[in-house]
């Protein structure tokens, strides 16, 4: 049974599911006489509601606010001095504060139907000048987009370390960049839609939805809808990506949950990519300013951000928006040895969708603001990009570590991962094709990028307990219970939306008991069945949840050992679990045998048994600090300065999570961040006009990367076992969406430095490439 | 999102497209690949009261060589071009410029003719029969006619044909053996409509030379004074300038120029080796 334990590139399980089509998502679900919803939504950013008109004969089909007895507003909290929390209204009734703001519902026997009767309810508005970008949020006297705020300040973090003076006063050079993220949509496959339907018999209102987190959203769900959470069972069935996108309490599921409570009938909504685009929640939107105080040998000595988030409308529960600003400015100083930070994180609110995490987390945002800023200093000190990330990174030898920011780094190995990415990529011979034009015309540039990856952290005392918010990362449960035939059914309570999670909590069950993974099922996503987890998300279902299931298979271990000496008539002491048998001196059994003296045939168990038997529920509570994975990305492109395009010729990545328990789902995960982050650095943006509409509402319009874009991606890992975390894992989740803006950025700009101009935006289009080629030739000639 | 309610008719020959579009106004539209159409409906930008469906007529989906033409029905789809399934008058251009339409998912149910009809500007077949000098046969209620491409679009999405007309074969005129062709495009990622799009085609023993820009939002351009440039051999030296030219005439963004300007150079180049 070898081949499937940890560090097995065992192919996952569930695909034999998704790719035969009989996944079942959330739009699968058919329920018999169910309605239809479609929501009336606002066409302005902003605007006061002064009358919603229901179409006549049709009353009791539509639903505005005022009718939805006893909805209470979403409402995310934090306890951040200054933070202020929006009142998030499930349906608007005094003001509509984004595009595509939910006003009324409307239910039909059919999409089509729902959508006729929405069309015909009339909305009266009384327009307001909307806030747009970060900028007009700032300005003294811009619109407000919370009339009781006094301003778009939805709350400001300060943090400061060390002596900037004394860095100030030492520094050679002085550094200062800028760096803007645009909004971006998470654009999962799958849009969001939900499924309610009442059960009378439990008295249970049943909520099916596209989610990944059906625990919290039990919590929150209850909570907007003022019942108890007994009552409420969520399920969050096969889920088509999320990213974080699914992570909130949406207007839509409080609408539709509640009309199916009310109504006693099924009621579905399943949005299409139009309502998706421009609906739900955004991500990104992030300008930083950095500055770097250096010495004459490029050692940074000292830094300051400035960040700015634009958060939207509202704050989602339950990750208030304050939250990305806090990550940005927290891991701004990245993987580097400095001592010295002061850091400013401004969240404003705008009239835009909510802001919520998204792959990646703000740290896209500090990589940028750290890997730009290296390359910066490089430049002030006439030395290579590479060497000067050598001289200032956390060396192994200081692991582990704490940053001036408080990240207490466990482990790793930072030169060792670039040098290796940038041999990967031949670096000394891209810098000499680099002496000789192209004869092609196009410009060849390298870019690195090298950062740490915070993941799977606990409870505390940084980050989500400190800043008090909604939703605190805890304890991760999981139960194992071996059945009647010796096989294996394992419950989680984190979601798995892409993951793999089927196949590695599998293959950890595996490495403990030796049951082979394809006899091992595991369950999650139901509030009824799981066991209540705070769920996947920080890269940390495989170190929490795959903890605990290690653990409970371990707790199994004694009753099976037990029973199965019993059977071989020998001491417990000289038995083996292994190859999905208990082994002893002179013979063995199945599992199956134990399962069958524990579930039917009692009278031939062992005395003195622990009567709990062949369930065992484990928990794994999470190293506070978090365990830290890394990864160093090189990159090579070719700019063609006459149409802007940019092409990635090569893309080398050395990452290091730890023991990786199925390096085959690991290289997905990152090839998957890969795609998520090419579409930061070069594709993806959810465009506004001056009005506040947007303008990227279709995928004609909003572009991102599709399988031609991806370059044949060079991998390869580095294993530094935390020494906090089960079988010395770390999180991979995000770490692939990471580094890419920053390492093409900065590719693109070694590419253009020959022409004197940079980019420092992104996504760095080819209409963006062309426009600062054209702003800079003229001054070039003269 | 899902359609207003309409009325759906699917023809069964041209004869009978012809008679559902007898008194047909505004309110009606012919659908045959749909996938531009099928997406307007769906966002309900456009609702129509009436489609009628002519992708299943066969008369419409076969090409032949009538004279000096390739006479192309309507609901020929990318994918047939792509496939070299139809007699190649071209020298591969077509085939070409269909391998580079959106993608196979695409290609396989839109047509050659929902393309024209649709005029989106950015389209690749719009630009291409501008180029090769092809004319679009039109049959009414009432009479036939025969448009040049320009005579046919009015400006983006928007065409000359009457809502009782319909596009029954593009006439694409046959390249002599020594023509030569240039294409460039420039998209956002592959897939995606044009950025910029040049297209030169220099038949020197038909006496034809052409070349054609395409930008999204714009219909698309001749280039006047670099085919002026290409006639006369004793020019050569003056292509540039007279792309630039060209440029300057039709107003362009400082930083779309250059692009443009790759783009007819690179095809111009390509035409011409």
């Amino acid at each position: 049974m070898s081949g499937f334990g940890i560090g097995a590139s065992l192919p996952r399980l569930e695909d034999d599911r998704f790719l035969n089509g009989r996944g079942q998502f959330c739009s699968d679900i058919f329920l018999p006489g169910m309605l239809h919803a479609a929501f009336v939504r606002s066409p302005h950013a902003h605007a006061r509601i002064l009358r919603v008109k229901k179409p006549a004969g049709l009353e009791r089909q539509v639903f505005a606010a005022a009718d939805l007895a006893g909805v209470g507003r979403i409402r995310s909290t934090a306890t951040l001095p200054g933070f202020k929390p929006s009142d998030w209204p499930v349906l608007a009734n005094d003001k509509v504060r984004h595009v595509g703001e939910p006003i009324a519902m409307a239910l039909g026997s059919s999409a089509a139907e729902a959508e006729d009767i929405a069309a015909l309810v009339e909305v009266e508005f009384e327009e307001l000048p909307a806030v747009v970008s970060m900028w007009d949020a700032l300005k003294a006297d811009a619109p407000l987009v919370h009339d009781d705020w006094g301003n778009n300040v939805l709350v400001e973090l300060k943090l400061e370390g060390g002596d900037l003076a004394r860095a100030k006063a030492a520094a050679a050079h002085v550094v200062e960049r800028s760096f803007r993220m645009n909004r971006q949509h998470p654009l999962t496959l799958e849009g969001r839609g939900c499924v309610a339907s009442y059960d009378g018999r439990l008295d249970e209102l049943v909520v099916h939805v596209s989610h990944q987190l059906p625990v919290p959203l039990q919590i929150g769900l209850a909570q907007v809808l003022g019942m108890s959470q007994r009552r409420l069972r969520v399920i969050a069935p096969d889920v088509g990506a999320s990213f974080g996108l699914k992570s909130y309490v949406e207007s839509e599921t409080v609408c539709v949950a509640w009309a199916a409570a009310e109504l006693r009938k099924p009621v579905r909504w399943i949005q299409d990519r139009y309502e998706s685009l421009v609906c739900d929640a955004n991500c990104r939107d992030y300008h930083c300013k950095i500055t770097a105080y250096a010495d004459a040998t490029g050692r940074v000595l000292g830094m300051e951000c400035d960040v700015i988030v634009d958060s939207g409308a509202y704050s989602p529960w339950p990750w208030p928006a304050g939250i990305e600003g806090g990550l940005a400015m927290g891991n701004m100083q990245g993987c580097y040895d400095i001592r010295a930070f002061r850091g400013r994180a401004v969240n404003v609110v705008s009239n835009k969708p909510a802001g919520q995490p998204f792959r990646g987390v703000a740290r896209p945002l500090s990589c940028c603001g750290h890997e730009v800023l290296m390359d910066a200093v490089a430049d002030a000190v006439g030395i290579d990009p590479l060497e000067v990330r050598l001289r200032n990174f956390v060396q192994p030898e200081q692991m582990p570590y704490t940053s001036i920011t408080k990240k207490m780094i466990d482990s790793g190995d930072y030169p060792t991962a670039l040098k290796r990415a940038a041999a990967m990529i031949d670096l000394p011979a891209i810098r000499n094709r680099q002496r000789n034009p192209e004869t092609d015309g196009r410009l060849i540039g390298v870019g690195f990028a090298c950062f740490y990856e915070q993941t799977a952290y606990g409870t505390g005392p940084f980050g989500y307990s400190a800043w008090g918010i909604e939703l605190v990362p805890g304890m991760e449960p999981a139960v194992a219970r071996l059945t009647g035939d010796g096989e294996l059914i394992i419950e989680v309570g984190s979601h798995s939306h892409g993951q793999g999670h089927e196949t590695v909590f599998a293959q950890v069950a595996h490495e403990i008991l030796g049951i082979d993974p394809h006899k091992v099922s595991v369950r999650f996503g139901d509030t009824s069945t799981s066991p209540a987890g705070t769920g996947t998300y920080t890269s940390r279902s495989m170190v929490t949840t795959g903890g605990a299931v290690a653990e409970a298979c371990r707790a199994l271990q004694a009753p099976i050992a037990k029973i199965g000496a019993h059977l071989l008539q020998c001491k417990e002491d000289d038995v083996q679990i292994r190859g999905g048998r208990v082994v002893g001196p002179s013979g063995n059994v199945e599992l199956a045998a134990i399962g069958r003296a524990w579930y039917h045939h009692p009278e031939e168990l062992p005395d003195g048994l622990d009567p709990t038997g062949l369930t065992a529920t484990a928990g794994h509570k999470a190293h506070d600090p978090g365990v830290f994975a890394y990864s160093a990305h090189a990159a090579v492109v070719a700019v063609d300065p006459e149409t802007g395009g940019v092409e990635i010729l090569d893309y080398a990545i050395v990452a290091d999570c730890g023991k990786r328990v199925n390096p085959l789902l690991v290289e997905g995960q990152i090839v998957g961040g890969f795609s998520n982050g090419l579409g930061n650095a070069l594709y993806e943006e959810s465009t506004y006009d001056e009005l506040g509409q947007p303008t990227a509402t279709t995928l004609a319009d909003y572009t991102a990367p599709t399988a031609p874009s991806m370059p044949d991606l060079k991998l390869e890992f580095i294993e530094t076992p935390s020494p906090f975390a089960a079988f010395g894992m770390k999180g991979i989740g995000e770490n692939g969406a990471i580094g890419p803006p920053a390492a093409i950025a900065n590719a693109v700009n070694d590419a253009l430095r020959p022409l004197g101009v940079a980019i420092f935006e992104t996504p760095i289009t080819a209409h963006r490439v062309r426009a600062a080629i054209a702003t800079a030739r003229p001054k070039a000639r003269s | 999102m899902k359609p207003s309610p309409l009325d759906y008719t699917r023809a069964s020959s041209l004869d009978h497209v012809v008679e559902l579009l007898a008194n047909a106004t505004d309110e009606t539209r012919i659908i045959a690949g749909g996938q531009s159409l099928g997406p307007l409906l769906n966002l309900r930008l456009a609702s129509p009261r009436r489609l009628i469906d002519i992708s299943h007529i066969d008369e419409l989906r076969r090409a032949r060589i009538e004279g000096t033409d390739l006479a192309i029905g309507p609901c020929v789809t990318h994918a047939q071009v792509e496939d070299g399934e139809l007699p190649d008058v071209t020298h591969g251009l077509m085939q070409h410029v269909a391998r580079g339409i959106a993608y196979r998912a695409v290609r396989n149910r839109g047509t050659i003719g929902g393309s024209l009809a649709h005029a989106d500007p950015a389209a690749d077949w719009i630009a291409t029969m501008a180029a090769l000098g092809a004319r679009v046969q039109l049959r009414g209620c009432r009479d036939e006619r025969v448009l040049e491409i320009e005579e046919l679009i009015n400006g983006p999405l928007s065409t000359v044909i009457a809502p009782d007309e319909v596009i029954t074969s593009i006439r694409v005129p046959r390249l002599s053996s020594g023509a030569r062709w240039g294409h460039s495009k420039f998209a956002r990622k592959l897939g995606d409509f044009a950025d910029s799009m040049a297209i030169v085609v220099v038949d020197r023993d038909r006496s034809f030379v052409s070349g054609v820009l395409a930008r999204r939002a714009e219909p698309p351009a001749r280039l006047p004074r670099m085919i002026a440039a290409l006639t006369a051999p004793d020019l050569q030296g003056a292509i540039d300038d007279a792309i630039d030219s060209d440029l300057k005439s039709l107003r362009i963004e400082a930083e779309d120029v250059r692009l443009h300007r790759a783009m007819i150079r690179r095809a111009t180049r390509e035409a011409t080796r």
